[in-house]
Parts: C-alpha cells; sequence; structure tokens
C-alpha cells in the first residue's frame, strides 16, 4: 500500500488539520508516514500545501517527486489546478469549489473549473454550502476529506476511529459534528 | 514507544531524554518548534527545564555556556541566520570548550522559504573547529541529540547540528524511548582557567582544538552515521548528506546500483572519502544548501572527476527536490549508457492558462485584515506623500510585508534591528525624512543598541516601534520587551516629549498621522509606538479565555 497525498489551501484553511487526521489514521495501522509542512510567513493568507506520504513499506523522501501525486486534496479549485503537474496520470483530484478570493487578479471561475474538470478524476464540491446545510460551518474540511476517503484507501471507519481520538479532548460536541461532516463528505461524491 | 513527530519535535524530545537542564533559544522559521516542544512537555516541566525565550540568539549562546559551566546540558536553537547574531560566542565556545554538553542546534532554509539568505551552517561548524552533526530522518535526528550530547562532553566542545527546513518541518513515525536519562548535577570541577579567554588561556586551547582535529575525523570516518555502501556499478559514485539522502534513496526503489556514502557527521571522513574516489570513475556530491562537501572532496581528487552544485549537474542554489536529484542521476546514467537523457515526466495535464491568461496566478502572503501595522502604514504613507524623498527602513517581521502593495511602504529590510541603525547612517549621509519601521520583539533582540547610537549624536531619525505585544511572525511567541518600552526608550535617553504611544486603528488616523508629521518636522530622535495585539494571537486569547469560562 502506498498513497502520495499532496494538501494545498490558503493558509488559515485548515488543511493541516486534515493531514493529522489521516496521519493518525495511518500509524495506527502501523504503515509509514512522511509528511512536509509549511510553516512561517506562508502562512499569512498564503498559498500553503502539505506532502503526505503513507505507505506500508519504508518511505525515502519527505517531498513527492513530481507527476507521482495520487492524491489532491484542495480547500480552494485555484489551489488545487496550481498542483496539476505534480499529479500522476491517473491520480484523483478533491477539491472545494469555493474560490478564496483575496488578491486583486483572481483567475476567472468559469474558466478554472473547466481546466480542472479536463482532469482525470476530479472531485468538486461546495463544501463551504454542505456544511451551512448541516450546521457545521467550522467541520467544511472533514467533509473534504469524508469525500476523499475512497481515493485515500483508508477505511471510513479508521477515519472515525481518527477524528475521535484527535478532537477528543474538544469535547462531544466537536467529535460529532466532524463525524457527521466526514459521512456526508463521503455521501456527496 | 511510536510517536508521530516534526523533525523539530524529535529533536526535543531527543534533548529531554538526553538529560537536558535548559533550552536558549529566540524564534526563528524554521527551528521554533523546538522550544515550543519543550516548553508544552510534562516531563520538562516536571523538571523544571529552562525554556523562556531569550531577548536573542547571543543572549540564548551565552547562557547555555553559562549551564555548560556548571555542569548541565544545554541545547540552543536557532534559524541559520540567528548563528550570526551569535557567532561570536558560538566560535568562542570552541576556545572556551564546555563542562556539561552543549548542542548549538541550527535550522537552515534553503531557498529561502521565511529567511533573506540561504547560508549553509556548516561552514560555520568547520570555521570554529566544532564537530557537527546532519541528521538525515527524524528518526535520526531524535537518536543523535544523545550521541551528541555524549560526544560534546567527551570532547570538551560544543556539536553543532544542522538540519534543514524539510527535516525540521516534516512530520514521521519516531520510535522514542520509555525514559530520559536523569540530569547532570551541578559540577564545580570545571577547568576554570579554560573559561576567561584571555591570550595566554585562549593560544592554549587553540592549540588543544587544533590538535583535536584529526581525532575528531577519526571518529566521523567510523561514525555509525557515516556509512560507505558498495555496490557492483562503479562507473559512478555517490556522496548525499542529511536529507539529501532520501532523494537519492527515492530515485532508487530496488537499492542505489552505485556505490554511496552517506554523510551525517563532519568534519568530513576523508578516508572514507578517498575510498570511494579510488574506486568510481566519477562522483556526484548530493547535498543540501551550499557546495560544503563538494568543494572540500575537490581539493582530495582531480577536480573534473567530482560533479555536483559547482558543475551544473544540480542547481547552484536553492532546495533540492527529489525531481532534480532524479534529473541529475538519470543524466549520469544515460551517459554511461551512451545515450540522452530521458528527463520527461508524466502527469496528469489540465490547461494552466486559458488565452494567454494564467489560470494559476501568485498568492503571496499578506498582512492579517485587522492588523495593527496595516494601520501604521496607512498613516505613515498619508504623511510622507507630503514629501519628496522620504525613506522607510524596514526590519524583519510581518511588517516587512509592507513592501508588497498595496502600501509599498518600505525602502529596506536586511537584518534584525537595521531598521534603526540605516536611518542613522541615512539621516548622516543627510537624507530627511529618514523613518525606520520595527517590531517589538525586533527591537529587543537588536534594536536598542543602535537607538543608543542614534540618541548620544540626535540622529534626525523617526523611530516607529509597532508593538503587537507578541513575536507574531514566528506563531506569537512571547516579547522580550512586552510592558518594557517606554521605560527602555527613556532609558536610553529618548526625551519625554518626542516619546509617543498611540493606538494604531482608522478612528484614530488623524492623531497618528499629526504625530508622525510633527516627528518628522522636529528635527532629532523621536520614538513612536503604536500598540496593538495581534490579531492572530488576539484571536487566541479570546477562544482561551472563552473556554475557561464554560
Amino acid at each position: 500500500m502506498k498513497v502520495d497525498i499532496i494538501l494545498c489551501g490558503v493558509g488559515g484553511q485548515g488543511i493541516l488539520s486534515i493531514a493529522t487526521i489521516i496521519g493518525e489514521a495511518a500509524m495506527n495501522e502501523n504503515l509509514y508516514i512522511k509528511q512536509a509542512e509549511v510553516h512561517g510567513m506562508s502562512q499569512r493568507g498564503g498559498d500553503v500545501q502539505s506532502n503526505l506520504r503513507i505507505s506500508s513499506s519504508p518511505i525515502a523522501s519527505d517531498l513527492i517527486p513530481r507527476g507521482k501525486a495520487d492524491v489532491i486534496i484542495s480547500m480552494e479549485p485555484m489551489e488545487a489546478l496550481r498542483y496539476a503537474p505534480c499529479l500522476a496520470p491517473d491520480g484523483w483530484v478533491i477539491t472545494s469549489s469555493v474560490p478564496f478570493v483575496n488578491i486583486p487578479n483572481y483567475p476567472d471561475v468559469d474558466s478554472l473549473h473547466q481546466a480542472l474538470a479536463e482532469l482525470p478524476h476530479v472531485v468538486s464540491l461546495d463544501i463551504e454550502q454542505l456544511a451551512k446545510d448541516a450546521a457545521i460551518p467550522r467541520s467544511a474540511n472533514m467533509i473534504l476529506l469524508g469525500a476523499a476517503q475512497r481515493a485515500l484507501g483508508i477505511d471510513f471507519d479508521k477515519l472515525c476511529d481518527a477524528v475521535r481520538r484527535v478532537f477528543a479532548r474538544k469535547g462531544d460536541a466537536v467529535v460529532e459534528a466532524n463525524l457527521r461532516a466526514l459521512a456526508i463528505g463521503r455521501d456527496a461524491r | 514507544m511510536k510517536q508521530l513527530l516534526l523533525g523539530d519535535e524529535a529533536i526535543a524530545l531527543g534533548a529531554i531524554h538526553a538529560g537536558l537542564s535548559g533550552v536558549y533559544a529566540y524564534p526563528g522559521t524554521p527551528s521554533t518548534e523546538i522550544t515550543e516542544f519543550i516548553q508544552g512537555n510534562a516531563l520538562a516541566r516536571e523538571r523544571g527545564l529552562h525554556s523562556r525565550w531569550c531577548t536573542n540568539e547571543k543572549t540564548a549562546m551565552e547562557a547555555a555556556l553559562g549551564m555548560s559551566f556548571m555542569g548541565k546540558r544545554a541545547l540552543v536553537c536557532m534559524k541559520h541566520v540567528g548563528l550570526n547574531v551569535c557567532a561570536d560566542p558560538f566560535v568562542n565556545s570552541a576556545m572556551t570548550g564546555v563542562g556539561g554538553g552543549v548542542v548549538v542546534l541550527v535550522a537552515d532554509d534553503p531557498s529561502m522559504h521565511s529567511s533573506q539568505d540561504e547560508q549553509d551552517s556548516r561552514h560555520y561548524g568547520r570555521f570554529a573547529m566544532i564537530p557537527t552533526f546532519e541528521p538525515s530522518s527524524q528518526q535520526e535526528a531524535y537518536d543523535m541529540m544523545a550521541v551528541a550530547f555524549d560526544y560534546s562532553e567527551r570532547q570538551c566542545l560544543p556539536v553543532l547540528m544542522r538540519v534543514t527546513t524539510r527535516m525540521a518541518h516534516s512530520r514521521a513515525v519516531v520510535e522514542v524511548a520509555d525514559e530520559a536519562r536523569p540530569e547532570n548535577a551541578i559540577n564545580y570541577d570545571a577547568q576554570a582557567a579554560n573559561w576567561v579567554l584571555l591570550p595566554a588561556n585562549a593560544r592554549r586551547r587553540n592549540d588543544i582544538v587544533c590538535a583535536q582535529q584529526p581525532q575528531l575525523e577519526a571518529d566521523a570516518a567510523v561514525s555509525p552515521y557515516n556509512v560507505l555502501t558498495d555496490a557492483p556499478d562503479h562507473s559512478l559514485g555517490i556522496i548525499a548528506s542529511g536529507i539529501a539522502y532520501n532523494y537519492v534513496c527515492e530515485c532508487f526503489a530496488d537499492g542505489c546500483p552505485y556505490p554511496l556514502l552517506k554523510i551525517s557527521q563532519y568534519p568530513l571522513p576523508k578516508t572514507l572519502v578517498r575510498r570511494l574516489l579510488d574506486a568510481c570513475q566519477r562522483v556526484i556530491v548530493v547535498e543540501e544548501g551550499q557546495p560544503f562537501i563538494e568543494e572540500q572532496v575537490r581539493g582530495v581528487a582531480e577536480s573534473r572527476h567530482i560533479l555536483g552544485r559547482l558543475t551544473g549537474e544540480l542547481p547552484r542554489t536553492g532546495e533540492l527536490t527529489p525531481d532534480c536529484v532524479a534529473k541529475a542521476l538519470k543524466a549520469q546514467l544515460a551517459i554511461n549508457d551512451g545515450q540522452c537523457a530521458d528527463t520527461k515526466d508524466s502527469h496528469a495535464h489540465a490547461p494552466l492558462s486559458i488565452e494567454n491568461k494564467p489560470l494559476v496566478v501568485p498568492r503571496p502572503p499578506a498582512l492579517c485584515q485587522g492588523c495593527g501595522h496595516r494601520d501604521v502604514y496607512t498613516a505613515l504613507n498619508q504623511v510622507l506623500q507630503e514629501y519628496d524623498h522620504a525613506r522607510v527602513f524596514g526590519d524583519i517581521g510581518c511588517y516587512t510585508l509592507g513592501f508588497l502593495p498595496p502600501y509599498r511602504a518600505i525602502h529596506s529590510c536586511v537584518d534584525m534591528g537595521a531598521s534603526i541603525t540605516m536611518a542613522k547612517g541615512a539621516a548622516d549621509a543627510g537624507q530627511w525624512p529618514a523613518v525606520a519601521i520595527i517590531g517589538d520583539s525586533t527591537f529587543t533582540h537588536s534594536g536598542m543598541t543602535g537607538l543608543l547610537d542614534a540618541i548620544n549624536e540626535n540622529a534626525d531619525i523617526t523611530v516607529i516601534i509597532s508593538d503587537n505585544l507578541t513575536t507574531a511572525m514566528t506563531g506569537g511567541q512571547d516579547s522580550a520587551g512586552t510592558n518594557k518600552f517606554e521605560a527602555i526608550c527613556r532609558g536610553l535617553g529618548v526625551p519625554d516629549e518626542h516619546l509617543h504611544v498611540v493606538v494604531p486603528l482608522p478612528k484614530n488616523m488623524p492623531e497618528i498621522t499629526r504625530i508622525i508629521r510633527e516627528e518628522i518636522n522636529y528635527h532629532g530622535v523621536s520614538v513612536i509606538i503604536p500598540r496593538r495585539e495581534c490579531i492572530q494571537t488576539f484571536k487566541r486569547h479570546a477562544k482561551e479565555k472563552k473556554n475557561s469560562k464554560q
């Protein structure tokens, strides 16, 4: 088993929480993990990404070679497209469809979605609306993770267990909201 | 026990388990998480290990030497440019030697993700004759801390541990010990004369440290971290250090077909290098940072057989990636086979532009919405447009982003504290208005001494200390001077009538602009302190308050 994942978005959108849940689930399965993160200056509203590699055999590089990513999980559509050249020919893109516009020259949104649609396997979801409809606006990132579950090849139950462990200290309500978010994401795609 | 740890966290836990008594550090990406981990660690708290932030890297290094002098183990952490700030005590620490072990952990930032240059700290280790470790994995980083402290005490020298961004900020599963070695007891047996660097003592110590060097190199040759692995194809040999070793391994899923020398401990063991060079027709050096090994290896063998960053096989600057390493190695493979290199990569395709308009545009970092620095720059720009040639000297911190649109407000950013001293130098040259803008933490780090210079000559400068009550850029660590800035400025000699505190909010714009204008028109040193908490720490504190009420 080997999955190379690129997580991306804009600083503050919660991509590291997604990484934490996947990492927790993978560690519990005794898999090897490497996860390169971005800290520091680029977190101030700039583009951020994390390389997450999971494998049943030892992993050498902390970074994923270009064209080898199996899955891109993106909190933002333009950021998903930024990493398209990293994606393997048959890789999956799971992205939020909602643009985060904090720059004056943000590209035309329809063209952006058309370009994304040309990739082989794309799931594009309005995770913010889904989160709002379910009254769990702060769990949009877990909806995205739920939608990515099949592409990741990690059992849904294992992700749920990881959510329970990671969010346990934040209380039952937070755990419950994030479990619901995972299920909404899984069922939405 | 297995834990999923950042490289920085593995280092921190390794140090605690090695019997650490104190960590001394100033925050700096990518080293900050080491000290933060120790601050939050239960055993460290139980043992009362020192972990409070220092004012700068020099005070940190010196405090660590003091702890070592008393026989206890100390860790100093910084980013690469911090080593410039503490270069004086760092280099001299080889002359004093150590009592309790000292490890100086420096996190280099090749490709300058959050830095001003891409200097390679291994040069400092060699320059100061201090043994240097460079882990290639998070597990090695954890394991090496105990080895480094032991080695430091055995050799009576500090040990430099060099990591790079991808080691510091990458997570992996690390097998850690279940219990920690006890701390050292206070020890009064330190060789007192060694610590007094009068010329007579320093000369004696210099001879000793020089005489130690062959032994340090011999130790590196038999270190378990420096491994020469033979392989059948001797047309090429590979030297790979630190994290670059992983990129080489990534290229050869079924094992490296060439002899491979992994380097993680210096001085560079020339016997191992010589053995590789003698066996192979060509050797490529793959190292993160500057061509440190490559330059030394060129002194050992005929340089035309040595390939690397100096010969263009690998990029001269910037971070290595598995891709550029694979390209360099594939090119060598192709030469061996008499073929052209196949460097085409295969990936999923999507149009990245439409009708020549890019669909992916840069998203640079920006000052947060609601940040007080924004209001400071708005006010400053409003006033300075009244002058023909105003110059604003910036400094290191979030507010460096004031260079970018929409503010375009600063003309320089060089190193910690340079805003005040550069403004003074410009004023000495006849510039007016000369404005310095510096953050609260940067001011206490390296700005205070410069302000004293300016006061002593009553330089015609206006200093803005934009005080957000924290070290914001690195994530909101405590700032050494909080609540002390007026007293510090008065103490240095800033006259009361030219020392102002304002609250940077849009509603206060008339007052702030009036004060800035008046103080620019005053021909002497004035200090304006716009003070409002960082919006990020404000949100965090509000949340903590809410949670504690529940």
